[in-house]
């Protein structure tokens, strides 16, 4: 591997990590600061993902679209979009007990997957949407990428400043204490429902924010590449290995699941081709055991959530 | 009249089998130790290969392997438990969603390193249907579904008598009722709980094994199950066996149904979308009866 190449890989691998540390701190949103279990991020990611990927493409035979807009212009819809979905949604779902809000969510997200499989008029159905716009790509070669990973870099540190203002307002203090106790919340005279609910639509629109930057960054969206284990189960583990509750704890676990999970499967790739293709479950397995040995040993995460501490009273 | 029967009711209700052996182990394991169990599906896919690995190594037939199916996957339940749920059971029970939810892609990785991700059948060829020439028309039955629903009606059954007429299986069911006061009355719950594992992981891999005779063994079998089962549970009520097994039969019969081309020749909903009939059932109840339709618990 020559050090050009070298330095192309590392781009792309802190690209995806990045992507992912938008995706985690769109669940730290919901999990982390308010308790609101989603085990169906795939659909968030889904709807940001295929809506930007409708509006930014040219037309096509395809599937729906070709409106040709921008880049941004789709991301900001895209991140609309996923906010639009979750409202009706957490509506209706989030007054759910944790564990009946994953099984819903889940549910939830496994019709959107068979929807994008199956209406191919919309979506392309099995084939997805290729030829999605690219920004920076007039630049010359390793610039485009690099400017692409600026993108994302700059848009992490926009939604972790968004998310950090919110986690140490009254607003997130209200969140905090939902999370912890929600009867205590609601008999403090707190709208449980009306917190619950704002919290759920953040972290999926930052969740659709997430989805489109993926989209662009490969150019391509597919029914795959909204699989539970992909879209929601990596997310989940990266948020729980970073630290559940602190941002930049969600952030850390992204680009440090992403690295293991990339140098995996460069490990993999040394194999003969016979065992190569086996050795590819061994990494879904090692995530598996990653995740549980951090909820046994280690269930803070790699650095714990700290909640800011009351003003000390002047005396 | 008889083609309905045939091929959509016939079909729906061994489905619904199936379904109903996955959900009543679900509804237990959430009754007793109180977290939705992720990784069931997964332990269906277990015994379905199981049952494989006796079919193609050991000569049996894909019957004669379900007693093998059932050892390996209660042993391997229990050892799960004691491993990774075990010390975590005075965490919140979302803990153990996680921690159920990574298990279920462990088990997955384990059976795609090991088999593939092909799939098999138990048996090559085409068996042809049994006929009955009645004066409502000629049945076609498959004599695999009429096995499978024997074997599920057994089983249900011999449960139905163990929770009923055993002191483990009261027991059972005491601490599903009040877990504290059945500690205090001094019931054995870890005995209980391993126990609950059993019936869990035999009823899963038996489901398993039956799916992988009407269908084919396939890695992603159980996931796709998962839904389905969990859907079973909240329509029966969660905690209640009989109103996971009556969940299971509603929604598998339900599936087949809706694909009919009964109702002007027309299926109600397009065969692609059949299985998201269950995650819609699931859904609409959790949101409007989340007790189930025989008030299990919130």
């Amino acid at each position: 591997m020559t050090l050009d190449s070298l330095g192309l890989y590392l781009i792309s691998l802190l690209t995806m990590g990045g992507i992912y540390a938008v995706l985690a701190l769109g669940l730290n949103i919901q999990w982390g600061m308010t308790g609101l279990m989603n085990a169906g991020v795939a659909g968030f990611v889904a709807i940001g993902a295929y809506t930007t990927a409708i509006l930014t493409t040219a037309p096509s035979g395809m599937h729906l679209g070709g409106f040709g807009w921008p880049v941004w212009a789709g991301m900001l819809a895209a991140t609309l979009a996923s906010g639009l979905l979750a409202l009706p949604i957490a509506l209706i779902c989030i007054r759910l007990r944790s564990d009946y809000l994953a099984m819903a969510t889940l549910g939830i997200a496994e019709i959107l997957r068979l929807v994008v499989r199956n209406e191919e008029w919309a979506t392309g159905g099995p084939r997805g949407v290729a030829g999605l716009p690219k920004p920076f790509t007039d630049l010359a070669a390793p610039y485009d990428q690099l400017a692409y990973l600026g993108m994302v870099l700059a848009l992490i540190a926009l939604v972790y400043w968004l998310a950090e203002r919110a986690y140490r307002a009254p607003w997130g203090r209200v969140q905090r204490a939902i999370r912890e106790n929600e009867v205590a919340a609601a008999a403090a005279g707190k709208n449980v429902e009306a917190f619950r609910l704002q919290s759920f639509v953040l972290g999926a629109m930052v969740m659709g924010l997430g989805g489109s930057l993926l989209a662009h960054n490969i150019r391509f969206i597919g029914p795959e590449a909204v699989e539970p284990l992909i879209a929601t189960f990596l997310v989940w583990v990266m948020l729980i290995a970073g630290g559940s509750g602190n941002n930049r704890g969600a952030i850390l676990g992204a680009f440090a699941i992403w690295s293991l999970w990339a140098v995996t499967e460069i490990a993999t790739a040394q194999l003969p081709p016979e065992l190569g293709g086996r050795a590819a479950y061994v990494r879904v397995f090692l995530i598996g055991l990653a995740l549980q040995l951090i909820l046994l040993y280690r269930p803070q995460g790699l650095i714990g959530e700290k909640p800011p501490r009351p003003l000390s009273r002047i005396d | 009249m008889a083609d309905f029967v045939s091929f959509y009711l016939m079909p729906g209700v061994v489905l619904g089998c199936i379904y109903a052996l996955g959900a009543v182990g679900l509804t237990l394991l959430f009754g007793i130790l109180r977290f939705a169990h992720f990784a069931h599906g997964d332990v269906m896919t277990v015994g379905a290969y199981v049952a494989f690995v006796g079919v193609v190594s050991f000569g049996l037939t894909a019957y004669q392997s379900i007693p093998l199916a059932i050892l390996v996957s209660v042993l391997l339940v229990m050892a799960i438990d004691r491993t990774f749920y075990r010390p975590l059971r005075r965490a919140s029970p979302i803990v153990l969603l996680i921690s159920g939810f990574g298990v279920a892609l462990m088990l997955r990785a384990a059976i795609l390193f090991f088999f593939g991700p092909d799939g098999g059948v138990y048996e090559q060829g085409i068996r042809r249907p049994m006929i009955f020439a009645t004066e409502w028309g000629r049945f076609r039955i498959q004599e695999r579904h009429l096995w499978i629903i024997g074997g599920a009606v057994a089983l249900a059954l011999t449960l139905h008598l163990f929770l009923t007429r055993t002191r483990l299986g009261k027991a059972m069911r005491a601490m599903s009722d009040n877990p504290d006061l059945a500690r205090i009355t001094g019931i054995p719950t870890e005995r209980v709980i391993l126990a609950t594992w059993a019936i869990g992981g035999a009823t899963a891999a038996t489901a398993g094994v039956f799916l992988a005779i009407d269908t084919q063994v396939n890695p992603m079998m159980g996931m796709n199950m998962l839904l389905p089962i969990f859907a079973a549970m909240i329509l029966g009520g969660v905690g209640r066996p009989w109103g996971a097994v009556f969940g299971g039969l509603v929604l598998g019969i339900a599936e087949e149904l809706v694909a009919a081309p009964i109702w002007g020749g027309q299926p109600l909903l397009s065969p692609a979308y059949k299985v998201g009939l269950s995650f819609a059932v699931m859904v609409l109840l959790l949101i409007f009866r989340p007790t189930g339709l025989f008030k299990g618990q919130s």
